[in-house]
């Protein structure tokens, strides 16, 4: 790792007369300075819609400072993220800031169990209700710690991978009690790796307590398959449907998951009684857990291949061999393609990108970079559908800026209601991606509807604690959109269909209104 | 036994013509310029077994102890329908008149072959409707097949409508479908300048269809909750919940829509679903008052050219689980209602039968699958709108119709 990243400076020394050629370099950035120019402030504009979660002026004032190649070097390989301190505060304050997984999750066992063993029908169920209302505020946190990033982090693209990898290793939070782990998983799970290695990300979500749950994993053991989370590694987590893996290959690597599992919650119980000689496999990592008394030590053959590790190294083994497949390169790539690009991405995008793939050995910025300097990128700036996770968030980012919203209830609430909730697909497919999927009458008129509660009323995300309404004076009843730099810079560029739906506006208000609901802010 | 054999001798008389499609034709080519189809999908599973009780069965009295609906005439007891079955007593006020008006018609041992037992993948696969050893194209539900088979000859102006939040997968596809959902209309804030101003916004684009579609709908439901207040204002009852919903849906399938979809959740009873009264009943009657409202609410003359197929991805295990409720299992009940059921349809426990016992459970713990759905939906399309063997091909590729001579 130190030498790759030794190497990676030694590259970016290499490649100084770029930065100087780009005249902006800032001292602290590392990683390759990509060859990407955007001529004037309405692309710049369009690129942040792209590479962000949406265009402000905020940002826009960062990316006119650094340069669009360093801005996006810095968004390719962030440091630190600095939030705002009145957001960061608002995640300091939260319990799944201030608990580690393991206790929240040894505590809310306990929680259901004795609510499980009460006598009475009504006390049990009330027991149960305040069992089911502490997994639900966990849940809250995650998706409010998720927003808060993504409205106000300046490690925008960190922020949509994130969402990228949480889409494409989906876990369902209403099932059991992945509500308790869902913000782990992302936040050790998932956020880490979402610019670095492919490898790394199956690594970590192998081994997260809320994959092995949502795709039964804990119930896969010798003897007793369970073939659910090895058919999904292959067909949407790496190889892809008609990525060349059989029902055989199927079944062989279900046998190599076995005993791959969570650990008892109780704090007490001593490890299993595992036999000497498998006792060196055994392996417990916080809330994970590798039981050989449940693991398949049968030979076994994976792609035409026999495995030669045993334990949990096998599944590592595994998981090398998945990522290292051209299938993979190419599933991915593709996906990642569909994300950033277009609904049907260019064969010949997605064949430079899976090139990259293989040789970088699966470095996802690199494949990034890849696609950012193509010309198709370039070429498709703004024509990407929004889904609502887009939509909702970019809206709220143009209205209000760095304005810290207190209250993202409202927000979650939008998400939900336009049918994207944060942690809620419960397939692990993830939700689709491209415009067939969302772009429907009834989506149509619930946006029009929300872009109408953002322009006139999202004072409601300034609400306190208790939902009072703050003092009008620090945060006003409606967003100031028309003085918007970010936007005013792009009125020129908007269709005369739009022009003209602004200039019969009434009232600022209803101007915000048809802002929002303008086609030019439902695509990206 | 003998009643199975019966029952295929019944739904066997009117297929002879069907089979080369041309009594199909004759029999529904003069409805299917206004028949209309409604498709309510009950997601979770709900237990088919406590909505159709076997009540001549003691293994099911046996297998249930704590969760079995009584005999007819005991308190909470079910509804006598025909010998061997009777109906959860919470349809009593709502789907039992339609039954006995030969309105409604049961069909127990029906569902998928898929084994998967689970929710989301078998909800899936139902409405793909696709053939399961193959890989799935999720752009393509069995609805929108209809509607694009419909829409090329017998019903042209064909006009599919989701009363749901999200186009279903069943909807998904190539032929034009709308989707709006009804049971939060009335908080409408773009009102008619400012939605005349944003259609205008879309005209020259990508998106005009569906924001116009949108909003035309949207002014529709809103018509009808109108109505709904004008006779609430008549001190006539105000609707409720599904019930509420499904008026709605009437209204609108009445006036402009001929092919509908909806969902209603709540059906996974793992855990303490109750007998003749408790939860699942709690579920039934408001589901059977919806499915009466429709009825009522589409009016004598549109009613007897619509079908209601109620529809969920499998049924529960036979016996009762350790927590006074049911586990996810494999056959199941659909309900078809409408006011031009056929005399050998309405009124009856149609489709292939077997005595509910032990020795004829799947897997000795669920119903069998003896109906397969795409074959009945099959054999009700050919019925409803005249489709040839060759267009039933495009709707379910490679599944042969069985004619149950439903309509």
């Amino acid at each position: 790792m130190r030498t790759r990243r030794q190497g990676l400076r030694l590259l970016s020394i290499v490649l100084s007369a770029a930065l100087l050629l780009a005249g902006c370099a800032t001292p602290r950035g590392t990683g390759t300075v990509p060859k990407v120019a955007a001529a004037d402030q309405s692309t710049q504009l369009r690129w942040l819609d792209r590479v962000t979660w949406g265009a402000n002026t905020n940002s826009a004032a960062q990316l006119a400072k650094d340069g669009l190649p360093v801005w996006l070097r810095d968004q390719l390989h962030p440091t630190a993220a600095r939030l705002p301190a009145a957001a960061q505060a608002q995640i300091d304050a939260m319990v799944i800031s201030q608990t580690p997984v393991e206790q929240l999750v040894i505590a809310l066992d306990a929680q259901r169990k004795a609510a499980d063993a009460l006598p009475e029908e009504d006390q049990k169920k009330a027991a149960r209700q305040a069992y089911q209302q502490q997994l639900q505020r966990l849940l809250r946190e995650s998706q409010q710690r998720f927003l808060i990033r993504a409205l106000y982090s300046p490690n925008q693209l960190q922020t949509q991978m994130t969402w990228f990898w949480m889409n494409h290793f989906n876990v369902n939070a209403r099932k059991d009690n992945i509500r308790a782990l869902v913000g782990d998983y992302e936040e050790k799970g998932i956020r880490p790796h979402a610019l670095g290695r492919f490898r790394d990300l199956l690594g970590a979500t192998l081994r997260h307590p809320a994959m092995l749950r949502y795709l039964d994993n804990t119930q896969n053991a010798a003897g007793r398959i369970n073939e659910n989370y090895a058919r999904e590694l292959m067909e949407l987590h790496t190889l892809g449907v008609g990525g060349g893996y059989s029902q055989g290959d199927v079944q062989e690597l279900a046998r190599v998951l076995t005993g791959a599992g969570i650990a008892s919650s109780n704090p007490d119980a001593p490890p299993p009684n595992v036999r000497p000689a498998l006792r060196g496999d055994y392996v417990r990592q916080g809330l994970f857990e590798f039981n050989p008394n449940r693991h398949d030590y049968g030979p076994k053959t994976l792609f035409g291949q026999p495995m030669t590790q045993r334990g949990l190294a096998e599944a590592d083994e595994a998981l090398d061999r998945l990522a290292r497949a051209p299938a993979t390169a190419r599933f991915v790539s593709a996906k990642l393609a569909v994300y950033f690009v277009a609904d049907m991405p260019l064969p010949a995008l997605v064949d430079r990108m899976s090139a990259t793939f293989q040789r970088s050995d699966g470095d996802i910025a690199a494949v990034l970079t890849t696609m950012f300097e193509s010309p198709e990128f370039a070429a498709s700036l703004g024509g990407k559908f929004r889904d609502p996770v887009h939509y909702a968030i970019g809206s709220v980012r143009l209205a209000y800026d760095d304005h810290i919203a207190t209250d993202l209830d409202p927000l979650i609430g939008w998400i939900a209601r336009m049918g994207e909730p944060l942690y809620g697909h419960e397939t692990p497919d993830g939700y689709a991606l491209t415009q067939d999927a969302w772009a429907s009458a009834g989506q149509m008129t619930t946006r029009f509807e929300i872009a109408r509660a953002i322009g006139t009323g999202g004072a409601v995300l300034f609400r306190t604690e208790d939902k009072a309404l703050m003092e009008k004076s620090s945060s006003p009843s409606f967003p100031p959109l028309a003085e918007s730099s970010a936007v005013r810079a792009r009125i020129p560029s908007f269709g005369a269909g739009t022009r003209d739906a602004l200039a019969q506006a009434k009232t600022p208000q209803e101007w915000n209104t048809f802002l929002l609901s303008s086609p030019e802010n439902m695509h990206r | 036994m003998q009643r199975r054999d019966l029952l295929k001798l019944l739904a066997a008389a009117p297929v002879a013509g069907a089979v080369s499609g041309i009594g199909a034709q004759v029999v529904a080519a003069p409805a299917a310029g206004g028949a209309k189809l409604l498709v309510v999908f009950l997601r979770g599973a709900y237990d088919a077994t406590n909505l159709l009780v076997p009540v001549d069965s003691d293994f099911y009295y046996a297998s249930r102890p704590t969760i079995a609906v009584p005999r007819p005439g005991q308190p909470n007891g079910a509804l006598a329908l025909e010998t061997g079955w009777g109906l959860h007593p919470a349809l009593a006020a709502s789907v039992m008149p339609l039954f006995q008006n030969k309105q409604a018609a049961f069909i127990p041992f029906a569902g998928t072959d898929d084994l998967s037992r689970s929710h989301f993948e078998t909800q899936d696969s139902i409405e793909l409707g696709q053939a399961l050893d193959r890989s799935r194209d999720y752009r393509s539900g069995f609805l929108n097949r209809l509607a694009g088979v419909l829409g090329a000859g017998p019903l042209t102006d064909v006009s599919p409508i989701a009363f749901t939040d999200q186009m279903p997968i069943s909807l998904r596809g190539d032929a034009r479908a709308a989707n709006m959902a009804l049971a939060s209309v009335g908080r409408n804030g773009i009102d008619a300048r400012q939605s005349a101003v944003i259609e205008a916004m879309y005209r020259n684009t990508a998106l005009a269809q569906p924001v116009s579609e949108g909003f035309s709908v949207r002014d529709e439901v809103q018509r009808a909750v109108r109505a709904e207040m004008d006779a609430a204002s008549r001190n006539a009852m105000t609707p409720k919940g599904f019930d509420l919903v499904a008026r709605r849906m009437a209204l609108l399938m009445r006036e402009r829509f001929d092919l509908g979809f909806v969902d209603v959740g709540g059906w996974d009873t793992h855990v303490g679903q109750g007998a003749g009264t408790g939860y699942l009943a709690n579920r039934l009657e408001e589901l059977g008052r919806g499915v009466a409202g429709f009825a009522d609410a589409m009016g004598d003359d549109a009613w007897r050219e619509t079908a209601v197929v109620v529809i969920s991805e499998f049924g529960r295990t036979f016996r009762e689980n350790g927590n006074k409720g049911t586990d996810h299992g494999h056959g199941t009940v659909y309900w078809v209602l409408g006011g031009g059921l056929s005399a050998q349809a309405g009124g009856r426990v149609v489709g292939e039968q077997v005595e509910v016992a032990q020795k004829n459970l799947f897997q000795n713990r669920d119903y069998p699958v003896l109906n397969e759905y795409r074959a009945v939906f099959g054999g009700l399309f050919a019925r409803m709108y005249g489709l040839s063997p060759a267009q039933l091909d495009r709707v379910f590729p490679g599944v042969a119709p069985k004619d149950l001579a439903l309509i």
